[in-house]
């Protein structure tokens, strides 16, 4: 610790490290992340990364960000606005200097900020006189030449010197929040077990940015942020894809059957099919299909063969999938479908988060089509309902659909490992062996559930397939009145799962006038606003939907408690006209946001508060 | 295990195909080979898309599934690497394997998964009332092409061949015995096997083939081929095949000097596809179609076998064998 500095305690901080996508930014981001949760903070990050590999350097689009928000209380977003950048070349600082906080800290790598590459970040002259920095402690730190300088003799070549300048960033900010430096020396020597030099580079980058902090008289104090109250027991760094990846592979234990995943890649999807691809030591199976028509076909082949099948895929691959889905409706086999969102139509914004696929979800299907659609709404909780997707779609035999969105996938946050026990078992309807006569479409009366006979067990073959089944024999049937038989049997069966979900909770003011409604990924904004709303003295509720079709039994009830109602979703409103057509009898109001981002607590304060006005 | 017969596989729903349709044929071949493959009855899948051919499954009383349009190589691919056990069948038309299904079908053939699928081609859209597919005839006249269509047809020997298929076989609907041996050779490669059954299409294509089937004089325009046999056909078998300048060239026995032992001798096992693609293509009026296991290479590990192979390697080698080991894998921290 600096001799001159004071240290000054903090609640809470968010730091965003910037720069080319070359720069490592990603690492140096994960590292102090993690680095916070292993003191105790509770973290939330979020990735901010261009749509191409590397698009021209030093540009505007080329721009990686890290966002790490940690505190000493309980922190819910990724932070909108962030008390530090770290900007790596002057494209970075264009790209976020938006998000710095009023009274926030600047650090930027002054080596970097040449005139070739203040032009291509489009600056006419100093950035710095172009931006306006007023309030903001713009501190220059010759980062490049400081590395470079810090390796010289180490026997490197000048790009692999360069490469460790992420490394003095992370030890600025380092001593700035008062972070060990332990646990990236211990990543340092695992990563590069077989490359010592490179081992010594990055730690002693590290350290010399630290002490570079500590030396200069830039900052006059740094902040601590003592850890946070957290519950007890053990931890882990997750994000919302691997969360989905290990909550189906728990179903899947739980449930004692095999998991097979059929998946074609697509941002920001992909994370699930390379974390299932990896647990081979699970015996998880997964079929790289040649396309997402292909991958939702093998899933549906392997469920009919008994496995416990799923599809990965994000809004232009579910689009593909819609026929698909059709065939698992009417054959009525067990089948989860992960569409994690991102900004469309078309291609749209691959890297982006978004939440409008809830129709695609809901009804962008041929015929009457009904499926079990949820969504989960933290990076942790991915897990939790990526389970239950699983639990719902295979005791009740049909397909469920399971919304998360680029921002859940790609946020990490500190989760608590759960015990499996904990979890409610799994019961897999399969045929009593001993059934004589079974019939493919007889039913439980109570659920309308049909039995899973499997390929490989005697005495019970048949068929299934496509063409409108007959009650209960299963076999093809044009027969008018069957028809309509089946479409409302496959409408209640659906329905019928409202009993297997748990009511919808309120948190914040129960005798509050305006409810805030949200559905999916915007969880921890919501939440956060709520606090903050309350804090500042006003009444106001809050509501997440995890369950969308169907609908959590009190839903009514819930909704007419309130007078106003506010339905906050990053689309266009299409849960808010969802709501309008289940219970028409309430007026909604909307607060809609479509920039490819997730909401800003900032702004879902002042949607509330005007809403609390009029 | 007992002896199993055809009427042991033959499902009680009435059979639904026109009157004269080949389709007919080809499901009694099947059912006559499917005794004699070995697997247990509850351990036979057939799968299929969309297309008269694709009612197959729900006349064999075996598992079955009648899924989507295109769709019955993704949908049986998943059947057999959930449960390699099974003995997998694709039923497939030229609609439905080669236009819509097309992607799929290659990529079965790329991967090698063990199935066998058959390709009822007849040349157009059965279900749909008599449109064009992608093996009809350039020019051929029908409710989508009034004036004769425009387009080359596809070879599915070709296609196979082309992605790395390792079994390709043809015959005729109207040679049903030739058919089940045909089968039974498909069922015992291991790996993809596609045969493709050269199938009459009573009603909107009827004939289609009858340059080759007609019984006068289908013997000078057809070759059986069998591993290591000699290529000789004709209804006196005085005819032949030989290479001559990378070309496969028709000769008559005792002419200019020509006797057998210069005609080529099939080798279906030689990894050598170039000879097989020429033999698959062979087109009457200047060749003789052939009919046969035109390849049968051996073939590397199938998909599905070696995905087997590579769990058990990993779950050996790995510390993580539930779900419990893997969320306390790697870096966790405790909180007191
Ligand atoms: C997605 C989709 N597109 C189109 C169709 C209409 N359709 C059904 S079968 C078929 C073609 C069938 O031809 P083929 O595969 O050759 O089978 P065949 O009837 O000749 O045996 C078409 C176009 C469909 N069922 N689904
Ligand atoms: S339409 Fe043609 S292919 Fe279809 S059943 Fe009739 S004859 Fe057979
Ligand atoms: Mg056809």
């Amino acid at each position: 610790m600096s001799k001159q500095a004071k240290v000054i305690e903090i609640e809470e901080v968010a730091i965003r490290f910037s720069g080319d996508s070359g720069d490592g930014m990603q690492l140096a981001g994960t590292l102090f992340s993690d680095t916070s949760a292993l003191y105790g903070n509770d973290v939330s990050t979020f990735p901010d990364y261009p749509a191409e590999v590397r698009a021209p350097q030093g540009t505007i689009g080329g721009v990686s960000g890290f966002q790490v928000h940690f505190g000493h209380t309980q922190i819910n977003t990724p932070g909108d606005y962030c008390d530090v950048l770290v900007a790596m070349n002057p494209a970075a600082l264009k790209a976020n200097i938006r998000w710095v906080k009023p009274d926030g800290i600047i650090i930027y790598d002054a080596d970097q900020f040449d005139a070739k590459n203040i032009e291509k970040a489009g600056y006419k002259g100093d950035p710095f006189l172009e931006e306006d920095v007023t309030g903001i402690q713009v501190i220059s730190a010759p980062i490049s030449n400081l590395t470079k300088e810090s390796l010289k003799d180490i026997g490197l070549d000048q790009k692999s010197i360069l490469r460790c300048k992420n490394m003095f960033a992370l030890g600025i900010v380092s001593w700035l929040y008062d972070r060990p430096l332990e646990h990236a020396v211990s990543f340092f020597n695992k990563k590069f077990a077989t490359k010592p030099l490179l081992v010594e580079a990055n730690t002693k980058v590290l350290y010399d940015g630290y002490y570079y902090a500590e030396t200069i008289e830039a900052f006059t104090s740094n902040f601590k942020v003592k850890p946070a109250e957290i519950e007890k027991g053990t931890y882990r760094s997750i994000n919302g894809n691997a969360a989905v990846a290990w909550g189906m592979m728990a179903a899947a234990e739980k449930a004692d059957l095999q998991l097979f995943c059929g998946s074609y890649p697509i941002t920001p999807a992909t994370g699930i099919l390379e974390e299932l691809a990896a647990r081979k030591d699970l015996r998880v199976k997964t079929f790289q299909a040649e396309d997402e028509i292909a991958g939702i076909c093998t899933a549906i082949g392997a469920s009919f063969a008994g496995s416990l099948a799923v599809t990965t895929t994000s809004g232009p691959g579910l689009a593909l999938k819609g026929e698909a889905i059709g065939l698992a409706v009417m054959t009525e086999l067990p089948l989860v479908i992960v569409d994690v969102q991102r900004g469309g139509p078309s291609t749209g914004l691959p890297t982006k988060t978004e939440q409008s696929d809830l129709m695609q979800a809901l009804y962008g299907r041929n015929g009457e089509s009904p499926v079990v659609v949820m969504a989960a709404s933290t990076p942790s909780n991915c897990f939790d309902y990526a389970y239950m997707a699983c639990k719902i779609a295979i005791e009740h035999m049909t397909p469920v659909i399971l919304l998360t969105d680029g921002f859940l996938a790609n946020g990490t946050e500190p989760w608590r490992i759960p015990d499996l026990n904990d979890f409610p078992d799994i019961k897999v309807p399969r045929v009593a062996p001993d059934t004589q006569n079974w019939q493919p479409y007889a039913r439980d009366p109570e659920t309308l559930v049909r039995t899973w006979a499997i390929p490989g067990t005697h005495g019970m073959e048949h068929r299934l397939g496509s063409l409108e089944k007959m009650n209960i024999t299963g076999t093809v049937s044009y027969v008018p009145e069957n028809h309509e038989l089946m479409s409302h049997i496959r409408e209640n069966k659906v329905q019928k799962v409202a009993r297997d979900i748990p009511p919808l909770e309120i948190v914040g003011d129960e005798d509050a006038d305006l409810l805030i409604i949200g559905w999916g990924g915007t969880y921890g904004h919501l939440v956060t606003a709520l606090i903050e709303v309350r804090r500042e003295g006003h009444k106001v509720a809050l509501t997440q939907f995890n369950y969308i079709y169907p609908l959590p039994t009190n839903t009514r009830e819930i909704l007419g408690r309130f007078k106003k109602l506010l339905v906050c979703e990053i689309n266009l409103g299409q849960f808010a006209n969802y709501l309008r057509m289940q219970h028409p009898e309430y007026p909604y109001r909307k607060f809609n946001k479509i920039m490819g981002l997730p909401f800003t607590v900032k702004d879902l304060k002042e949607a509330i508060l005007r809403n609390l006005e009029d | 295990m007992q002896q199993l017969k055809p009427e042991d596989f033959k499902s009680d729903q009435m059979v639904r195909w026109c009157a004269g349709c080949g389709d007919h044929a080809i499901l009694s071949s099947v059912l006559k080979a499917l005794p004699q493959i070995g697997y247990k009855h509850e351990d036979v899948v057939f799968v299929s898309g969309i297309g008269c051919s694709s009612r197959f499954p729900y006349y064999v009383n075996t598992y079955g599934f009648h899924g989507i349009h295109g769709r019955a190589m993704a949908v049986a691919s998943g059947v057999k690497t959930s449960n390699p056990n099974l003995c997998v069948w694709i039923i497939t038309g030229d609609g439905d394997g080669l236009a819509i299904g097309g992607n799929h079908f290659i990529h079965l053939v790329r991967r090698d998964i063990d199935v066998n699928l058959i390709l009822f081609n007849n040349r157009i859209y059965g279900l749909t009332k008599g449109q064009y597919s992608p093996t009809s005839k350039q020019g051929s006249v029908t409710k989508t092409s009034p004036y004769g269509t425009i387009e080359q047809p596809f070879k599915p020997g070709g296609i196979t061949i082309g992605a790395n298929g390792t079994f390709f076989a043809r015959t005729i609907d109207s040679t049903p015995k030739i058919s089940t041996e045909i089968l039974l050779e498909a069922a015992k490669h291991k790996g993809t096997s596609i045969t493709e059954v050269l199938q009459n299409c009573v009603i909107y294509n009827d004939q289609t083939f009858g340059d080759i089937t007609d019984r006068d004089n289908r013997d000078d325009r057809i070759i059986m081929l069998k591993h290591g046999e000699p290529m000789i056909f004709g209804k006196n078998q005085d005819k032949g095949l030989l290479m001559k300048d990378n070309e496969l060239h028709v000769v008559h026995l005792g002419e200019n000097g020509i006797s057998e032992k210069d005609l080529l001798v099939h080798d279906a096992h030689t990894e050598f596809a170039g000879i097989h693609l020429l033999l698959a293509n062979m087109d009457y009026p200047k060749y003789p179609v052939a009919l046969g296991v035109i390849r049968a290479c051996e073939a590397p590990k199938s998909y599905d076998v070696k995905m087997e192979e590579q769990i058990e390697v990993i779950h050996e080698k790995s510390k993580i064998h539930t779900i419990h080991d893997l969320m306390y894998s790697g870096s966790t921290w405790e909180v007191k």
